[in-house]
């Protein structure tokens, strides 16, 4: 087993635990949490595969932009979550069932 | 060294990882996921890739971490108990996720893949830099607009009493 494999067992580690938070959480923060496990993952692999495919820049610069991504999806997933709970008084993602009160 | 560096810095990560996904406190999940970035940062070291490491701490510790506290700080009330959470469907979840986690490590160590050596470079933020303003500048001012976006529509969905 080389270095590569290992890096992206990490990968595939972090991918399932990631998938386990969202699965089983019912709190929506919780499964915010997984999802940035599973970005996490993958930005392991891109930065991976960069460096053992000859150092090539993409897979950093790839990276670079899954980071930017889970920035923006943070805030707008917490800001919505924070509507939720004002409307709910709960933000368990089973409880609300309509999208217009 | 290095090497047991690396083994022990993998297994901080997924140990916290693992707390991450288990802990019925919501408050221990978050720290937990920000140890769990710290050490994916230091796997970003071990894999050349300094300044993608600063970026990960600067933005998932500094930025994101601290988000998730203040959404589990203005979601619950500060004064219960109990800010935990309950689970859903463990068992399945797990089983089929240890199906899916075998598949995917037979077919890592299964694939030929294809390597290419290289030599370590003195730096990367200059090459980074090249490239975002050469090859990827369309997706770069595409990413500006993005943010934009994400941050207009975060205010404005989290105002109160429109």
């Amino acid at each position: 087993m080389d270095q590569l494999q290992t890096y992206l067992i990490i990968g595939a580690v972090l991918f399932c635990l990631g998938l386990y938070g969202v699965i089983t959480r019912r709190n929506a923060i919780a499964i915010l949490m997984g999802v940035e496990l599973i970005l996490n993952s993958a930005n392991v692999n891109f930065v991976a595969f960069a460096r053992f495919g000859g150092m090539n820049m993409s897979g950093q610069i790839f990276a670079l932009f899954v980071i930017i991504m889970a920035a923006a999806e943070a805030a707008v997933a917490l800001a919505i979550i924070i509507n939720i709970y004002h409307l709910y008084h709960s933000i368990n993602v089973d409880e609300p069932s309509e999208l217009k009160l | 060294m290095a090497e047991i560096t690396f083994w022990l810095l993998a297994l901080f990560t997924i140990a916290s990882a693992v707390i991450v996904v288990t802990s019925r406190q919501l408050i221990y999940s978050a720290v937990a996921l920000l140890f769990s970035f710290i050490g994916v940062a230091g796997l970003y070291i071990y894999l050349w890739a300094d300044f993608i490491g600063v970026v990960q701490i600067m933005i998932y510790i500094g930025g994101i971490t601290i988000l998730i506290l203040f959404g589990i700080m203005l979601t619950n009330k500060i004064t219960s108990v109990r800010i935990s959470h309950t689970s859903v469907q463990r068992r399945i979840a797990a089983g089929g996720l240890t199906v899916l986690l075998g598949l995917l490590i037979t077919m890592i160590i299964k694939t030929p893949w294809y390597l290419v050596a290289a030599s370590e470079p003195t730096q990367t933020v200059e090459s980074i830099g090249k490239m975002l303003l050469i090859d990827y500048l369309l997706p770069f001012e595409v990413v500006s607009i993005l943010l934009l976006g994400a941050l207009i529509g975060a205010a404005t969905l989290a105002r109160r009493g429109r």
